[in-house]
């Protein structure tokens, strides 16, 4: 039994257009092993889940390699004895709980649907192992969870939900997807800690699936980093952390442990006049009150973060600032002058002086336009050059923000993420702005592109004097480029200060939480975390 | 062979034969028609033969010819009422999406109210009450129609309002003209350009449909729901005349469709074939 469980060999995964997304990767799994796949979105790590499955997504096809589950190539299996593997001896976790359930049926009847259809027990049976599971996972009230429909439960319950589905046909491997990195970080805590417990509890073998090595660290006894569909270092867990032999390993954990250090950028002495001014806001949505009674000032060619976990009204408080979000009450000011509550009604000098960067370039940007039309626009309305002279600082526009000049004439949509947040940056930075409203412009990107931005925008600021009110969730971006910081909690901020004041002790509580929860790359850190927690 | 970046399918090469075919008949009407459109050349509903391919009519008018010409007022009516009711159609419904609630809330209810009032009816009376010229015809139809079309544009819009790439627009202080032209046409054309397809058809059968009850095209202009009409006794008698002009008007529909179907499949289709099951 202790034998091999899982092996893939030489794995081929091309999309129907030629591009090769896995090339060559081979792996095997013990029973009671957990193998963590790290890498960047692109490099094949989600492929290569599904194709433990021999599944392939929409467009894709293995073209080459073996997948044996306990002694069987799968490749070589009919369809219905496919299905017999999937499911019931492998099964699946994916980031997105959310997408996984369907809405119009009960989460008792989803969990149980799969042992009952395949005939591996009857539906008491199968209701019986499934409240089991939901106690095992620490969901609230598990004799009545089952009722639920999908949408009444947070992301959290969900994501554990979505564990007790894959566990229902009490498979051998799990491959997880992700699970917790659509979560916030106190409650990733939580569910990863679980998912630990389940897979060592039922001696089962896991691939796990991220890009944080941090997490990975955590849950993974050995771990592959995969880069462009091929492998580039296997090897155990403290091996890779410790004394990484590729370099981009070890880009990878110098980057990460770069996170979990402060800089020295909260520097208190830097007290200029204040550019933006928020004062007292409130604002509602119908009933509920997402922001209540904030006050906060971005000194001029300041960052000014404020942290805070979804839900905290943290995006709200941008889109006030904004004047997309209609205030309660309160005021904003910019250079001491009023500015008015909705958009519509500031002028166009106004408008002009305060930009925004958005989360996901993808939507930010108008796939028909072109990269020079999007950037020139912002200069031909509010400075009316005139064309030669527009094309002029769109080049210079370009080159400032990293990108080759030669781009203008591009989709945005033939461009890589971090390209598009770059030409995002540089559509702001043609309004020469006085504040840019920053929404999370990191939490889609891989790290270490997500890194090459935040230096951007640090370059950025040096050198045009542009003051950045950075809304984010993650602690590491916090330390690295906040002179301020605010840390935001249910709508109201319950610490601010200089970065250094508010991540030094004493904290307050729901801060101290927040530091506690954010994943280190120590392998013990979970452990440490969660034996703390229950001593409190 | 590839078009504007893609590979017809063979339908869509046969829709295309058939548009094309029909595009060189309308602007080479006079010069390929053997005979005048509403010149009487022979006997009533004389047999086809090598002077008079198709035979003739009810007043002994050449049947082919009268086809050619009918293509040029059928097809130019129809063309010219499809982008008179897109025009109208496609800037209120982005008006709408864009402008807000009060706005939007007006023009959707009036629209509800026309939409309620079945359409032949509606122009029925409206070409009764006005006598039925072409430019009444065209504007009647076209108004009914733009209904239609704003119902479709509004609900594309509406999905692209809410980007994050059209939000930047407004907050930079653009105005609406902008907006609706720049950040959300270019957008919303695969859809539109498909709609436009289909509505061109129904267009075409509806202007057929009304001169086929004698309030559409007036007589000497020939079109092909005229066409019909005058020579339908003709069927009692077994003979073609009137399924000449019937199987012209059911295969402009076809061709249209097809093509139709074909830019719906492009923006349709998911960026690659079936999963590997």
């Amino acid at each position: 039994m202790s034998a091999i469980y899982l092996t893939i060999e030489d794995l081929h995964v091309k999309s129907v257009s030629g591009t090769v997304l896995v090339d060559g990767v081979s792996l095997s799994l013990k029973r009671g092993e957990v193998l963590g796949l790290i890498g960047e979105s692109g490099a094949g790590k989600s492929t290569i889940g599904l194709a433990s499955m021999v599944y392939a997504r929409a467009g894709c096809h293995i073209t080459g390699g073996q997948v044996i589950v306990n002694g069987k190539s799968v490749r070589d299996l009919n369809h219905n004895d496919r299905r017999a593997v999937r499911g019931q001896r492998i099964a699946y976790i994916s980031q997105s709980a959310a997408a996984s359930f369907n809405p119009a049926h009960t989460l008792m009847d989803q969990v149980c649907e799969m042992p009952v259809k395949h005939g591996l027990m009857s539906p008491p049976e199968a209701r019986t192992w499934a409240l089991e599971l939901f106690r095992a996972l620490g969901l609230p009230d598990p004799e009545r969870f089952g009722d639920r429909y999908p949408h009444q439960v947070s992301g959290g319950q969900l994501q554990r939900a979505m564990a007790a589905m894959a566990m229902s046909c009490r498979p051998d491997v799990l491959v997880l997807d992700e699970p917790t990195t659509a979560l916030d970080v106190t409650t990733q805590i939580e569910v990863l800690a679980l998912l630990k417990k389940l897979i060592r509890d039922h001696n089962m073998a896991a691939l796990y699936i991220t890009h944080d090595l941090a997490v990975v660290a955590q849950v993974a006894d050995r771990i592959m980093v995969l880069r462009h569909g091929r492998m580039v270092e296997l090897g155990a867990t403290d091996q890779i952390l410790h004394r990484p032999k590729q370099p981009y390993t070890t880009a990878l954990v110098a980057e990460r442990s770069a996170a979990e250090h402060l800089e020295g950028v909260g520097s208190e002495s830097l007290r200029s006049e204040d550019v933006l001014t928020v004062s007292q806001v409130t604002a509602a949505y119908g009933e509920t009150v997402v922001i209540r009674d904030v006050s906060i000032s971005v000194g001029r060619g300041q960052t000014v973060a404020v942290v805070g976990e979804s839900g905290s009204g943290k995006s709200s408080l941008a889109r006030l600032i904004a004047g997309l979000l209609p205030r309660a009450g309160g005021d904003v000011r910019l250079n001491g002058n009023s500015l008015a509550a909705s958009f519509k009604d500031r002028n166009r000098e106004q408008l002009r002086k305060v930009q925004l960067i958005y989360q996901l370039p993808d939507v930010a940007l108008n796939p028909r336009q072109t990269i020079g039309e999007i950037i020139g626009r912002p200069v031909s309305l509010y400075f009316g050059l005139p064309s030669v002279e527009v094309k002029r600082r769109v080049r210079e526009l370009l080159t400032m923000v990293g990108l080759p000049e030669n781009y203008t004439d591009r989709l945005s949509t033939a461009l890589s993420g971090g390209q598009k947040q770059r030409v995002c940056i540089a559509r702001a930075l043609a309004a020469k702005p006085e504040v840019i409203i920053c929404d999370e412009p990191t939490s889609a990107l891989d790290p270490l592109v997500a890194d090459d931005i935040l230096k951007l925008l640090k370059k950025l600021q040096d050198e045009l004097g542009v003051a950045y009110l950075f809304i984010t969730h993650d602690l590491g971006v916090v330390r690295r480029i906040a002179h301020r910081t605010a840390v935001m909690f249910k709508g109201e901020f319950v610490s601010e200060g200089p970065t250094r004041t508010v991540f030094s002790p004493p904290f307050h509580p729901y801060t101290k939480r927040l530091i506690a929860s954010v994943p280190e790359t120590r392998t013990d850190w979970l452990d440490e975390i969660l034996a703390q927690r229950s001593v409190h | 062979m590839r078009l504007f970046g893609h590979t017809p399918p063979t339908s869509a090469w046969v829709g295309l034969t058939i548009i094309f075919f029909y595009a060189s008949v309308v602007l080479l009407a006079p010069w390929i028609a053997p005979y005048g459109q509403s010149e009487s050349v022979a006997g009533t509903w004389d047999p086809p033969s090598a002077m008079f391919w198709l035979g003739t009519d009810n007043i002994g008018r050449d049947i082919f010819s009268r086809l050619i010409f009918g293509a040029r007022t059928t097809v130019a009516v129809a063309l010219i009422t499809t982008l008179l009711s897109f025009l109208i159609g496609t800037v209120t419904g982005f008006l709408s999406a864009v402008e807000g609630k009060f706005i939007d809330m007006m023009l959707s209810r009036f629209v509800d109210v026309m939409l309620s009032i079945p359409m032949l009816i509606f122009s029925l009376i409206i070409l009764s009450v006005f006598g039925s010229s072409i430019p009444v015809l065209i504007l009647t139809i076209a108004a009914l129609d733009a209904t239609r079309v704003f119902r479709l544009a509004r609900a594309v819009a509406m999905d692209i309002v809410v980007t994050e790439f059209v939000e930047v627009a407004r907050l930079r202080g653009e105005g609406l003209w902008w907006v609706m032209r720049r950040e959300i046409l270019p957008n919303a054309a695969p859809p539109m350009i498909a709609e436009f397809g289909l509505r061109f058809c129904f267009n075409f059968l509806f202007v057929a449909g009304l001169s086929f009850l004698g309030l559409g095209i007036q007589p000497p202009l020939a079109d092909w729901g005229g066409m019909v009409r005058d020579n339908a006794q003709a069927i009692t008698f077994g003979l073609m005349a009137p399924l000449w002009p019937a199987i012209a008007i059911a295969l402009m529909t076809i061709g249209v469709n097809l093509v139709v179907d074909w830019i719906l499949s492009i923006n349709s289709r998911p960026s690659g074939a079936s999963a590997e099951m």
